[in-house]
């Protein structure tokens, strides 16, 4: 597979050659934590080798279980700056319904290990909305994450997607969701305690504090061109986009015959804008409506005039000529608005 | 539904005068599942009026609907030959519709015959809207041949139907026949009882034509033809003639009877039962009822009983896509082309936007008018709340109809509403007369008459509004007496009733569509219990939605629709991107599809609620 994926690199250095700069190098979707220091280097060797790499931020998505201090100072020396820890939970009972491999032991000592190690840009993953009749689980975990003080969390609420195995437990009716007036409650929460203890939420579900903003996820919501290798990987060169064929052993065989895993998405017309519309909104910067005339040639001002004057006086976002920006109030419901603000 | 045409077969050019001493006229007179359509199955078999190539299950029942519900919507008639005792005789089988929506044409289907089977199922007894058909029959002096059907059920009890069935039409033991019509039992007892015991029609050939149109069918290749029976005089092909109550002229192009193909004659006499095809295009110019006679020689009078059917009870009928009207509007005309009792003016709603206020029936073809928009338009409609006639007697003694809720005067114009009441007769097993009796209370009923039929069935007559029956009522009748009690109704008159108009408001916004008249002492319940079903109805917005129920300006119920809480997925990176862009997308769009009142947006369900309330 690691072959194969330097295969794919290889193959397709060329694809981001509007914005060539490679300022981001983001190793994650998965648990690429249990790739041998070799496998990992291998890559990165071929990252180089194919880009014109100047990298600022090199981000390793880390399992709690895979973390030790040869590991960590393996990833230090390959020049990793960044963990992104999967913790979820503090809470054994919860991580054990989670069917994750790491204990809550774990999860604690792993912070500890990635600090000694000097990683001082440090993220946690955490979970919130698990159905309890009370938050005492939530509110517990958040004051955990808060106490270890890493300098970025990511918090997501729990979403049951269909096809999988708390989708099949959640249509057998062995697995009630959490109503939606929980789950807001503890979103109010996170965002009040991070706010408190000098977070900032620069976007929905990412908090981060001064200087540990995570640079490659940013690029995302603000429509740069990005490059993802390997099965299932999304990509966009800043007009298309697609993704490899999810399939491990395709994956193989493709590359292997010289063919690309790559498939392109049909984006039409406004495709693009609505996307920068859904995901700028979600960010602390807003949409950037100069931004949005200039690539799109669309006058949001203009055309969604009368939805943003009753979003406005329902005080969910604030706007001026510059740009849209949710309120808190605004940020339970960013979807419903973003889609309000589509464009057709 | 569409009849196939079907090709002339030779004509039969020196077609005697047929004998009326040898035609015998006859209906069937039966509940509902009792079997009605099986026994004519096998009359046809056995008669050899249709091959068992031909043979379809119940094949009078020719819509795909009737089949379903069971249910002989439309009558129709066939002729069949006998042989008995080496004379052939010709008995003309009229099917009558079994459901009190249509009793006037049951009423017009018996006027043209001499006699009636009644058929009973022997595990079940008689039921409501038989004795109601029956009486009828015996009012229009139609001899009755008693008949048990499905004999061979485990569960049949001859023994006590047959007290019921002597009981009530005085007849003895041993002239009611036993049958069965899945084993073909008891078939040719029936054949010759027809024989030996209906009447011969009495009439004469040499009069001016007197003929009763008792059905229609419309075919859209040949137009409406025209089921009628002869009462005096002859038709031949080619004659002018006219219909009496319309006044409307035309020719005879083809006229016939009814085999299992129709069969062209030269010409037909009194006593006969046959069908007329006069490129007649829609089917409102024929009315059943009326009389058909010579536009040269006519008869002095027409046959009595006409009536014109008018509609009991009347919903609007909307488009879900507000672009599809025109659609609706083509769909509704074509279907009016073979539904004569149909009626509809164009209507605009606030919520719905354009749309028709149609006239039924009965609830019954309402929903069979849903049904056939359904399937032969695939049009599917939103249908508003169902309301009666009701009358207002205005200030200046000027009498305003009121069909809609919209039409409803204010109050300080008129001095009194009057809304249109039924007598109810009502057939159940005597366990259960006390929970019919409380349903009826609470449906504003009064008592007015009990009977035990026999020890276990009680016969109850309630004065019940009509209003109270189109609703749920049969519904719940069925549920209280686990399916067994049975309901006919007539309508008796006009009452004074306190009657209010209700209206249902989002955010203050008041949604028309929603609107309906109700008894003052109901308002309070009703207006509750729509606010509650609202409430699960009407999604959560991003603002928070008071639902209300008023009459006038005074608020008599009220549930929130708290604001949204959260919408917002949690992860949005490369790989969701576009995926989450579409959901969206198709969140919008499926919110397109509802109506906005105010700044509330309401599905498509919400405005049948009131038809789901309880």
């Amino acid at each position: 597979m690691v072959d194969t994926i330097c295969l794919e690199l290889e193959s397709r250095k060329n694809f981001l050659s509007s914005d060539p700069e490679i300022e981001t190098v983001y190793f994650g979707g998965g648990t690429p934590s249990i790739l041998s220091s070799v496998d990992l280097d291998k890559i990165l060797g071929s990252i180089h080798k194919n880009f014109d790499t100047k990298i600022q931020e090199l981000t390793l998505e880390a399992n709690p279980d895979d973390l030790n201090p040869q590991k960590l100072l393996d990833w230090k020396a390959m020049g990793f700056n960044r963990l992104s820890i999967g913790i979820q939970s503090f809470d054994q009972k919860v991580l054990e319904f989670y069917n994750r491999a790491h204990n809550a032991q774990e999860s604690l000592k792993a912070i500890d290990l990635a600090k000694s190690a000097g990683f001082d840009k440090l993220s946690i993953d955490l979970i919130y909305g698990f159905p309890h009749p009370d938050h005492s689980i939530w509110n517990r975990d958040l004051e955990t994450a808060l106490r270890l003080d890493p300098g970025h969390i990511s918090s997501y609420a729990l979403t049951v997607e269909p096809k999988t195995a708390l989708g099949n437990w959640k249509e057998k009716g062995k697995f009630l969701e959490a109503d939606e007036d929980f789950v807001a409650e503890q979103f109010e929460t996170l965002m009040e305690r991070c706010t408190d203890t000098g977070y900032i939420q620069y976007e929905i579900s990412n908090f981060g504090k001064e200087n540990h903003f995570s640079l490659h996820n940013s690029n995302y919501w603000k429509n740069k061109p990005y490059l993802g290798v390997g099965p299932g990987a999304h990509s966009y060169d800043g007009k298309l986009r697609g993704s490899n064929i999810a399939n491990n052993p395709v994956y193989i065989k493709k590359l292997k015959s010289g063919l690309s895993p790559f498939e392109i998405e049909n984006l039409e017309g406004l495709d693009i804008c609505n996307e920068y519309i859904l995901t700028s909104l979600r960010t602390i910067w807003g949409i950037d409506l100069s931004y949005v005339k200039s690539a799109f040639k669309v006058d949001l001002l203009e055309l969604q005039g009368s939805v943003l004057k009753e979003l406005d006086n329902q005080g969910l976002i604030s706007v001026d000529r510059e740009k849209i920006v949710l309120k808190k109030k605004g940020r339970f419901l960013a979807d419903g608005i973003a889609a309000s603000l589509f464009v057709a | 539904m569409i009849s196939i045409p079907i090709k002339p077969i030779i004509l039969s050019i020196f077609a005697p005068r047929m004998n009326m001493q040898k035609i015998r006229n006859f209906c069937i007179i039966a509940h509902i599942d009792h079997g009605k359509s099986t026994l004519a199955d096998r009359l046809l078999q056995f008669t050899n009026t249709v091959t068992d190539r031909e043979m379809q299950d119940q094949l009078l029942d020719n819509m795909d609907l009737e089949r379903e519900r069971g249910i002989t919507i439309k009558s129709h008639a066939i002729q069949m030959k006998y042989n008995y005792k080496g004379e052939e005789y010709t008995l003309n089988l009229i099917d009558t519709p079994g459901h009190v929506d249509f009793s006037y044409e049951v009423s017009r289907s018996i006027a043209a015959c001499e006699g009636a089977l009644l058929i009973v199922d022997a595990s079940q007894g008689i039921e409501a809207q038989t004795i109601s058909n029956l009486y009828l029959a015996i009012g229009h002096d139609l001899e009755i041949i008693p008949v048990l059907n499905k004999i061979d059920l485990p569960g049949a009890d001859p023994e006590v139907v047959a007290d019921e069935v002597i009981e009530l039409i005085g007849c003895d033991r041993e002239d009611i026949i036993l049958a069965s019509g899945k084993e073909g039992l008891g078939i040719e007892d029936i054949l010759n009882a027809v024989v030996e015991k209906i009447p011969a029609p009495k009439g004469n050939v040499d009069e001016p034509l007197q003929a009763m149109i008792f059905d229609s069918v419309y075919n859209p290749f040949r137009g409406v033809e025209v089921i009628f029976r002869i009462f005096n005089g002859t038709i031949n092909k080619g004659d002018k003639i006219k219909f009496v109550n319309t006044g409307r002229e035309y020719e005879a192009d083809e006229i016939g009877i009814l085999g299992f193909n129709q069969i062209p004659q030269k010409n037909m006499s009194a006593g006969n039962v046959g069908y007329l095809i006069s490129g007649i295009k829609v089917a409102k110019e024929v009315k059943v009822g009326d009389t058909i006679t010579h536009v040269k020689n006519p008869c002095t009078t027409a046959i009595k009983g006409f009536e014109n059917v008018k509609p009991m009870v009347f919903a609007g009928i909307y488009p879900v896509e507000t672009t599809d009207f025109e659609e609706l509007r083509a769909s509704m005309e074509k279907l009016q082309l073979n539904d004569a009792s149909l009626v509809w003016e164009p209507e605009t709603s606030a919520a719905l936007g354009f749309g028709f206020r149609c006239g039924f029936l009965g609830m019954l073809h309402m929903e069979i008018l849903q049904e056939r928009l359904e399937r032969e338009f695939d049009m599917t409609v939103i249908t508003t709340v169902p309301s009666v006639q009701f009358r207002a007697l205005m200030t200046n003694d000027e009498i305003k109809l009121i069909n809609a809720p919209s039409d409803m005067p204010d109050p300080t114009r008129f001095k009194h509403i009057e809304e249109p009441f039924v007598k109810a007769t009502i057939i159940t097993a005597s366990d259960y007369v006390g929970s019919v009796i409380q349903l009826c209370m609470e449906k504003r009923g009064q008592i007015k008459n009990q009977v035990y039929l026999t020890s276990d069935r009680v016969e109850l007559s309630f004065d019940m509004p009509l209003a109270e029956i189109v609703f749920d009522f049969f519904d719940k009748l069925k549920t209280i007496s686990r399916g067994y009690a049975s309901l006919d109704y007539e309508l008796i008159g006009f009452k004074q009733s306190h009657m209010v108009r209700l209206d249902v408001m989002l955010n203050g916004e008041v949604v028309d569509a929603l609107s309906a008249i109700v008894h003052r002492d109901k308002a309070y319940e009703w207006g509750k219990r729509l606010c509650e079903k609202l409430k699960e109805l009407v999604p959560r917005q991003m603002f928070e939605i008071a639902i209300q129920a008023a009459i006038g300006t005074k608020i008599i119920a009220r549930e929130t629709v708290k604001a949204m809480r959260k919408n917002v997925l949690a992860k949005c990176y490369g790989g969701d991107i576009s995926r989450k862009r579409k959901l969206l997308e198709k969140q919008k769009k499926g919110k397109k599809r509802m109506r906005q009142v105010g700044n509330v947006e309401v599905p498509q369900e919400a405005f049948m609620a009131v038809l789901k309330l309880d």
